[in-house]
C-alpha cells in the first residue's frame, strides 16, 4: 500500500511539474492541479496509512488510542483542498482574461518568434 | 479576561469585519471611511503593543476558542510581531489614503481586497501555529492576486499570471514542508515544535531538516532570494503604485517567517541552513545591485532596491548573531518605508513627464551623435531665474530623502541602520575566524550596493528634475503628497529616536535568540476557566513568567 501511494504521489508530482513548465496557460493550470493533488495526498500520508481505523473517538469502541487514526492531517488536507481549489478557479479567470487581452494562450502573452 | 487581553485578536478581526461590510456597501466614500477607520484602529493597536513591550511586558498569548497549547491555535505577540504589525499598519494607512485620491477607481473592490490583505499580513505576524501561518499566507496572497490585477490591462494580467503561478507553487511547497514537519514532530504549534526539536532522534533529523528546507524555499520565494526573485520586478512595476507600495511589506512577511521559524527550529538543536541564507542573501544583494545599475525607469529602480534590501536582510540573518539581527531589523524598517515612499513617488513623478520621455532618454544615451544633433536644434531657453515649481520642489526633496535612505547615506535612518549593520558585522568578523571571510564579503557588497543605488538614483533624479527644458508643475493632491511626506516623516522620527528604537530592536533580537522563552510562555498559558455560576466573571491569575 505504501509503495502504491508513494508511486502515485511521485507520478502526480512529475506530471504536474512537467506541465507547469510548458508554455500554454491551459497546461500550466493542469500542472497546478496535479501538483495540488500530489500535495494533498502527501499531507494525508503524513498521518500514516491505516485501514479500518476511525479518526474520531467513540465512547467505548476501542480500548487504546493506538487503534484510532490521526485526524489532524485529514483536517489539514480539507483546508488545503479548499484553498487550492479557490486558487485554481482564480487562475482560470486570469487565464481567460489574458487570452482575451492578448489573443494567445502563451504564458508570456505573445507567440514565440520562430 | 479583561478587554485588554482581547486586543490581540483585533488586528485580524477588525480588517476582516470591515472588509466584509465593504462588500455590501457600494458607496465609495463609505468604503474609504471604513478603510481609514480600520487602518487607524490597526495603527492604534500596534502602537499599544509596541508600547507594552517597550515598557517591559512579556510575551502575550491569546488562546483562540480557549484551547490550551499544543491543541489550540494561538495568537502570540512578542517584540518582533509588534514591530512588524506597526510597520504594516503605518504602510497600510498611508497607502490607503494615497490610493483613495484616485487609484482605487481604477478597478473594482480595491478597498475590501486591501483590508483582507492587511488581515492576512497581520495574521501571519501574530499566529503561533504553522498551518495557521499557511492559511494567513494564502489569505494575504489571494487578496494580493486581486490587487496586482487592479486596473487590468495586458501588462498587469501578464505579470499577474506569472505572480499567481509562482505563489501557488510556493504554497504547494509550503504544504509539503508542513506535512514533513508534522510527520516527524507530530505537532504544528510553533512553541511546541521549539520545545521538542532538540529531542528529535538522529534518524528522523534529516527528514525534519528536509521539511524545514522545503518550507524555507516557500518563504524565500516570497522574500525574493536569488534565483527565486525574477517574478518580483515585473509584478511590482506592473501593479498600480499604491499596490506596489503595500507589496513592499509583503516581501518582508517572507523575511519575518524565515526569521521566526528558523530560529524556533534551531532551539537547542544543531544549526542548519545558515550558510544558505548567508550566501543566498549575498548573491541576491549582488543581483539587486546589478539590476539597480541597469534600470532606466524609476519604478524598476524601486523594485531592485527592494531586492537589495531583501538580500541584505537575508545575509545579515544568516550570521545568526543577535547584534547583527538587531541592526538588520532596523534596516528592515527603514528600507521598507523608503521603498514604499519611492513606489508612491515614482507615480507622481511620472505624471510630470511627457509621454515617451523614457524611450527618448534611452535613445539619447544609445546614440550619442543623434542626441547631439537634436539638442542643437532645440532653441535655447532662458532658464536662469526660473524657479522650480513648488510641487516639483516637494517631489524633489522627498525623492532625495527616499534615495538617501535607500542608499544608506547620512544623515538619515538609512545611514544609521547600515552603519549599525556594518559595525556589528565587522565585530563578528573579528571575533570569530570562520565568519571573517563572509563578513568582509558582506561589507564590500554593502558598500558597492550603496554606491550603485546612489549612482543610479542620481542619474534618474537628474533626468527627471534637471534635464527637461520645461518643467510642468505637477498637480499634487494633499491626499497623495501627504502619505509620501508621512512615510518620510516616520523615517525621520526613527532617525531622531534612534536611541529608543535601537533599544527596542536589541530587545527584539535578544528575545528571538531565546526561543525557550517563547515556547515556555505559550505552553505555560492555561485555558481560562468558565465564569462561575451566579458570581461575576473573575479574572484568572496571569501566569508569571521568569
Amino acid at each position: 500500500m505504501e509503495l502504491i501511494l508513494a508511486l502515485a504521489i511521485g507520478l502526480l508530482t512529475g506530471v504536474g511539474v512537467w506541465l507547469l513548465l510548458r508554455p500554454r496557460t491551459y497546461q500550466v493550470i493542469l500542472g497546478l492541479s496535479f501538483v495540488s493533488y500530489a500535495v494533498n495526498l502527501f499531507i494525508f500520508a503524513m498521518g500514516r496509512l491505516a485501514i479500518d481505523q476511525a479518526p474520531i473517538k467513540e465512547a467505548d469502541r476501542f480500548a487504546s488510542l493506538l487503534q484510532y487514526d490521526d485526524p489532524l492531517p485529514q483536517a489539514l488536507v480539507l483546508t488545503a483542498i479548499v484553498i487550492s481549489f479557490a486558487m485554481t478557479s482564480l487562475f482560470l479567470v486570469v487565464l481567460l482574461a489574458s487570452r482575451g487581452l492578448t489573443g494567445t494562450d502563451h504564458v508570456d502573452g505573445k507567440e514565440p518568434e520562430v | 479576561m479583561t478587554l485588554q487581553d482581547h486586543l490581540l485578536v483585533v488586528p485580524i478581526v477588525l480588517p476582516m469585519i470591515l472588509g466584509a461590510i465593504m462588500l455590501f456597501v457600494q458607496k465609495r466614500n463609505t468604503q474609504i471611511a471604513l478603510g481609514v477607520a480600520s487602518c487607524l484602529g490597526l495603527v492604534a493597536v500596534a502602537s499599544w503593543l509596541v508600547w507594552q513591550f517597550a515598557t517591559g511586558a512579556g510575551i502575550l498569548v491569546y488562546q483562540v476558542s480557549n484551547w490550551p497549547a499544543p491543541y489550540g491555535i494561538m495568537l502570540v505577540a512578542d517584540h518582533l510581531s509588534a514591530l512588524m504589525l506597526a510597520l504594516a499598519a503605518v504602510l497600510g494607512l498611508t497607502v490607503l489614503v494615497y490610493a483613495s485620491v484616485r487609484w482605487d477607481r481604477a478597478g473594482v473592490h480595491f478597498h475590501p481586497l486591501f483590508q483582507l490583505m492587511l488581515m492576512g499580513i497581520n495574521g501571519a505576524f501574530l499566529t503561533g501555529d504553522l498551518f495557521n501561518l499557511f492559511v494567513f499566507f494564502e489569505i494575504m496572497l489571494a487578496a494580493s492576486y486581486g490587487l496586482v490585477l487592479h486596473g487590468s490591462g495586458p501588462d498587469r494580467v501578464k505579470a499577474g499570471l506569472h505572480y499567481i503561478v509562482i505563489n501557488t507553487v510556493g504554497a504547494s511547497l509550503f504544504l509539503i514542508g508542513i506535512a514533513l514537519i508534522y510527520g516527524v514532530m507530530g505537532t504544528l504549534n510553533l512553541a511546541d515544535l521549539a520545545a521538542k526539536v532538540s529531542s528529535v532522534s538522529a534518524q528522523d533529523r534529516p527528514l525534519l531538516e528536509a521539511g524545514a528546507a522545503v518550507l524555507a524555499v516557500a518563504f524565500l520565494t516570497k522574500s525574493a532570494i536569488w534565483p527565486l526573485n525574477f517574478w518580483l520586478v515585473p509584478a511590482y512595476t506592473a501593479a498600480t503604485p499604491p499596490v506596489a507600495a503595500i507589496f513592499a511589506v509583503l516581501s518582508k512577511v517572507g523575511v519575518y517567517a524565515v526569521l521566526r521559524i528558523w530560529l524556533l527550529l534551531s532551539a537547542g538543536a544543531p544549526d542548519f541552513g545558515d550558510e544558505w541564507l548567508l550566501y543566498g542573501g549575498m548573491i541576491t544583494l549582488l543581483i539587486g545591485t546589478v539590476g539597480l545599475l541597469a534600470s532606466q525607469e524609476l519604478n524598476r529602480l524601486a523594485g531592485y532596491s527592494l531586492i537589495v534590501s531583501s538580500g541584505t536582510l537575508l545575509a545579515a540573518i544568516g550570521f545568526e548573531d543577535p547584534y547583527i539581527t538587531a541592526s538588520a531589523l532596523y534596516y528592515l524598517v527603514a528600507a521598507t518605508l523608503a521603498c514604499a515612499a519611492l513606489f508612491l513617488l515614482v507615480e507622481l513623478l511620472e505624471r510630470t513627464r511627457t509621454f515617451g520621455a523614457n524611450v527618448l532618454a534611452l535613445t539619447l544615451e544609445a546614440f550619442q551623435a543623434e542626441g547631439a544633433v537634436d539638442r542643437a536644434e532645440v532653441p535655447e531657453v532662458d532658464e536662469v531665474g526660473k524657479p522650480i515649481p513648488m510641487g516639483m520642489a516637494f517631489l524633489g526633496l522627498t525623492f532625495v530623502i527616499a534615495c538617501l535612505i535607500v542608499a544608506g547615506l547620512p544623515p538619515l535612518v538609512g545611514f544609521l541602520s547600515k552603519f549599525a549593520l556594518l559595525a556589528s558585522v565587522l565585530e563578528v568578523g573579528q571575533q570569530t575566524v570562520v565568519m571573517a571571510t563572509p563578513a568582509w564579503i558582506l561589507i564590500a557588497l554593502l558598500f558597492i550596493s550603496s554606491l550603485a543605488a546612489l549612482l543610479s538614483m542620481s542619474r534618474a533624479g537628474i533626468r527627471v528634475f534637471w534635464a527637461p527644458a520645461e518643467l510642468a508643475s505637477p498637480r499634487l493632491y494633499l491626499g497623495e503628497a501627504g502619505p509620501v511626506a508621512a512615510l518620510i516623516l516616520v523615517a525621520v522620527a526613527l532617525t531622531v529616536g534612534a536611541g529608543p528604537a535601537t533599544a527596542y530592536l536589541g530587545a527584539t533580537a535578544e528575545q528571538l535568540y531565546q526561543p525557550e522563552h517563547y515556547s515556555r510562555a505559550v505552553i505555560a498559558k492555561t485555558a481560562v476557566p468558565p465564569p462561575q455560576q451566579g458570581s461575576p466573571a473573575e479574572r484568572p491569575g496571569q501566569e508569571e513568567l521568569p
